[in-house]
This record gives structure tokens, C-alpha cells and sequence, in this order.
């Protein structure tokens, strides 16, 4: 529609993921008139992706070297691993300052109609992390979709052999800020599966027998607390690896 | 801009743009159907889980110019969360989603697909039979209702009551000694006793067969699929079969 150099600009934007043809023609004349200090910034910011970025050696996620800053860092807890699908998981799971161990990124989900199958994906790499006997827990954080839940329930087979490693999986539940109307059943069936107590029914206290005016031993020795019983039972639940291998 | 309701079983879905989704339904009453889900990707959506593959939705649509646009669904039966927690019924599914997606069209009416998809998703998520059984038996019936029905006992080429030994692709079946096409196969005639029962739905013959005209029995299966819809079905190489 237009000549040369506009043209093959709108052409080669409008092949960019969620780029239309009006975006694309949109974008190209922002750039037409924008400064060309800017351009040329953004054209060395496209070029430097290219040249610089690679994926880390050890997780698979995105690095300017060898090695990604976070398997670089040595504060970083070496005995957790958390398996993600796409580097993108694991900037979502940095933001929420709760996770300090390593990352392994498998580079998709196994999604056999796509053609994707384990062999296409990194768990050779992840068995070959497994085998060096200082990681102790496998935390699992494919999306909570069916692909994902099917790629847990595979990496979960394949990490049985694996006696000295604890493997979890992500909770399922109720989005903070809906109405428990909206919830589809597989969400509130998980969200049931996963429930935490927030109190504990207690015994009724005996009145006839006269042993029962003597003081009660401390509680807290003989049971554990009802935060920690619902924390072990909960993980009990949600861990993937059969009881004996724990 | 018509408004429609229908049931269906989800058979894939695509990503589209930022957080929406073009889901595949195979329908009761309309087909196969492709429509968008918008904002289905988002932790917040309304529709969760309910259209992911092998779910069997009750869905309201509106019907647009390409793709129509999905604005409610309500589940009537998530045999997928059952299926996605066990690996070797996943890869089943997908063979028998993908298989449905192939043999069906778009706005064509076809209710013994519709119904034999749903019961193979049923039969594997109450995983009362061997995974590898169940998706064999869904394509030999699925291949016979689309209309190449394989013979496992007459000759597919003269009628020649059998049992007969030779099996043929291109003939559609077993084969008499004077049909027998050069290259045919010549699987164990329990091996062909365990296909005639799948696509007859003898689950007692099928349940109590052995290991290795299991094994045969998928492969002949495979081929004859393929060899009907002339071109690979993806999902099939990554089936764990016994």
C-alpha cells in the first residue's frame, strides 16, 4: 500500500505476536516521526537480544553468559529446585520474594497434539542436576492447566526413583478477590482438597471423674500445634512422591 | 448477532493474542465448532477450567463472521482433571481428541462422533480398562461411523466368510488367501479376535488378552487410522502403550 522502506516496516512489524495490520502501519509511522536518537536506541536494543542473550547452561533460563544471575548467585539455596515451563514463570515467582532456591526451566509442557513431547523438553538435563545428591526437594510450577498438570504427573514418575528428593506441586485454589459462584468445579475441588483448619475441634471436658481436677499436661508437648498439624497434612496431601520413598 | 446453546467436549485449544483462547468443541447437535474464549488465560477468568481439552461443557456462543465468541459454559463433566493426573490416560486422550478433530467438520451434525468421544473420555477417566484398549477401541469405531469400518473376520475384498490370516490397509481388513495383495500383514489370530472385540465392544475378550497382541493390535490400529486419513496423527507417537 505504501512504497519501499514504510512499507516493508509495516510488513516485517505486523509479523509480531498480536501485531495487526493497523497496529503494525500505527507503530510504523510512531517511528517515522519519533526522534532518531530513540530509534537507533531501540534498534540496538533489538540487536543487543540477539547478540548477548542465550539460555543458561544449567536451568534453561535466559542469560548474557554461561549462566543466569540467579544460578550464578551464590546465596541461593542449592537443595530446591522449582520446575517452571517458561523463563517468563520465573520472573512471576522472583516478584513474590517467597522462593530462594534454583530454577528449571523446561521449555514448554508436553502437549501431544502440538507434536511436543518429554523429549522435546529439558528433563534429561533436569535428571542430570537430580543426580548430584545435593538437591532435596523438587518443587513443581507448570501452569495449572491440564497440559501442566499432565507434564507434573509425568516428571513426578520419572522423579520416584529419585528416594532422598521431596517433590510438591503448586496449590490449586480460590483467586483472592472472586465470588465463589464463579469457581469452575476443578478449581473448588482442589480448592476443597487443599482446605487449612483454622481451628481445631477440641474434647469436652470430663466433669465425674475426679482425675480430672489434677493439672492437664502441657498440650502443646503432647500434640502438635493446629497450624502445624494442617501444614503437614496439607503437604501430605499435596506432595506427588509415594509415602515410602519420604 | 445470533446467539446458540449447546453441550460439547472440548478437543483443543490455541492461544490467541494476549490472555484469550480459540477453543475446538466437537458439539451435540452443530459439530465441530471453533470459538474464541476471551480472557480464558487470565488467573481471573470466569470460565477456569471448564474449557480445557476433554472437558464436556454446556456452552453458550454467539455466532460471529470467522469464529464464534463463547460467553458462558458450565461443566457437565471434567473427565480431563481425572485424566491429566495419570500420564499414559493423558497421551490416550490426546490421541483420541486429536483423532475426533480429524474426522469431524466444522457445522456438520455428526452426534455418533459427538457420543463416541464422550464415552472413550468417560471410559478413561473412570479408568475401568487399559488405557491403550480404550483409545483402540474409540478409533476402529470412530474409522467405522466415518465410514471405513476395517473387517477383522470376512474378506474385506469378496465376503469370503473366515477367519482369515492376512490383513490388508488398503483393502480395509483382513484379506482370503485369493484377494491376499502382496505385502500383507499376517498379525496372530488372537491379535485379530482382540480388534474384533474392541470395535464390537466385547470388553471381557479385550480386558483378558495379553500383552503382545496388545502391542499388535495398537500398531494395526495406527496404521489403518493413518492410512484412512492420509497424514500422521501426532499425538499417537507419544501414546505409552503397556
Amino acid at each position: 500500500m505504501y512504497d519501499g522502506a514504510v512499507q516493508d516496516l509495516i510488513d516485517e512489524l505486523g509479523r509480531l505476536p498480536g501485531i495487526g495490520p493497523k497496529s503494525a502501519q500505527r507503530m510504523a509511522f510512531h517511528l517515522l516521526a519519533a526522534d532518531p536518537v530513540d530509534v537507533t536506541r531501540l534498534v540496538g536494543a533489538i540487536q543487543a537480544v540477539k547478540d548477548k542473550v542465550r539460555f543458561c547452561d544449567v536451568c534453561g533460563n535466559v542469560a548474557e553468559g554461561e549462566r543466569c544471575r540467579i544460578c550464578l548467585d551464590p546465596r541461593r539455596d542449592a537443595h530446591a529446585i522449582c520446575v517452571v515451563e517458561e523463563p517468563k514463570d520465573v520472573v512471576a515467582i522472583e516478584r513474590t520474594r517467597e522462593f530462594r532456591g534454583l530454577y528449571h526451566v523446561l521449555g514448554g509442557a508436553i502437549s501431544p497434539m502440538d507434536g511436543i513431547g518429554p523429549g522435546e523438553l529439558r528433563f534429561a538435563e533436569l535428571m542430570t542436576r537430580l543426580a548430584s545428591d545435593e538437591v532435596t526437594e523438587v518443587i513443581v510450577a507448570t501452569d495449572p492447566n491440564l497440559e501442566g498438570e499432565a507434564t507434573a504427573s509425568y516428571l513426578v514418575r520419572l522423579l520416584s526413583s529419585f528416594e532422598g528428593i521431596t517433590v510438591s506441586r503448586l496449590a490449586s485454589g480460590l483467586p483472592v478477590g472472586g465470588d465463589l459462584e464463579y469457581a469452575d468445579e476443578v478449581t473448588l475441588g482442589r480448592a476443597f482438597e487443599g482446605r487449612r483448619v483454622m481451628s481445631r475441634a477440641r474434647p469436652p471436658a470430663p466433669t465425674a471423674d475426679p482425675r480430672a481436677a489434677e493439672p492437664a499436661a502441657d498440650p502443646s508437648a503432647a500434640e502438635p500445634a493446629a497450624d502445624q498439624t494442617a501444614a503437614s497434612a496439607r503437604e501430605a496431601k499435596t506432595a506427588y512422591a509415594p509415602t515410602g520413598s519420604e | 448477532m445470533p446467539l446458540y446453546r449447546d453441550e460439547g467436549v472440548v478437543l483443543r485449544t490455541h492461544k490467541l493474542g494476549e490472555a484469550d483462547r480459540i477453543v475446538t468443541i466437537m458439539t451435540r447437535t452443530r459439530g465441530k465448532v471453533r470459538a474464541v474464549a476471551k480472557g480464558i488465560r487470565r488467573t481471573k477468568s470466569r470460565f477456569g477450567s471448564r474449557l480445557e481439552p476433554a472437558m464436556v461443557v454446556d456452552v453458550q456462543c454467539y455466532e460471529g463472521r470467522n469464529l464464534d465468541t463463547i460467553t458462558q459454559a458450565v461443566s457437565l463433566a471434567t473427565y480431563g482433571d481425572a485424566i491429566a493426573r495419570d500420564y499414559p490416560r493423558w497421551t490416550a486422550a490426546a490421541a483420541a481428541l486429536e483423532t475426533c478433530d480429524r474426522l469431524t467438520e466444522e457445522g456438520e451434525p455428526n452426534l455418533q462422533q459427538y457420543l463416541l468421544i464422550a464415552g472413550a473420555l468417560r471410559s478413561l477417566a473412570d479408568d475401568v480398562h487399559a488405557p491403550e484398549l480404550v483409545l483402540d477401541a474409540y478409533l476402529l469405531r470412530a474409522l467405522a461411523v466415518a465410514g471405513w469400518a476395517p473387517s477383522f473376520h470376512d474378506c474385506a475384498r469378496c465376503g469370503d466368510p473366515g477367519p482369515h490370516r492376512a490383513f490388508n490397509l488398503a483393502s480395509g481388513g483382513v484379506v482370503c488367501p485369493g484377494c491376499r495383495p502382496p505385502g500383507s500383514a499376517a498379525p496372530a489370530s488372537e491379535t485379530l479376535r482382540l480388534l474384533a472385540a474392541l470395535l464390537a465392544g466385547d470388553w471381557a475378550i479385550a480386558d483378558a488378552s495379553e500383552v503382545r497382541h496388545r502391542l499388535e493390535g495398537s500398531g494395526l490400529t495406527s496404521a489403518f487410522l493413518q492410512w484412512h486419513l492420509e497424514r500422521g496423527v501426532r499425538s499417537l507417537r507419544l501414546v505409552e502403550r503397556a
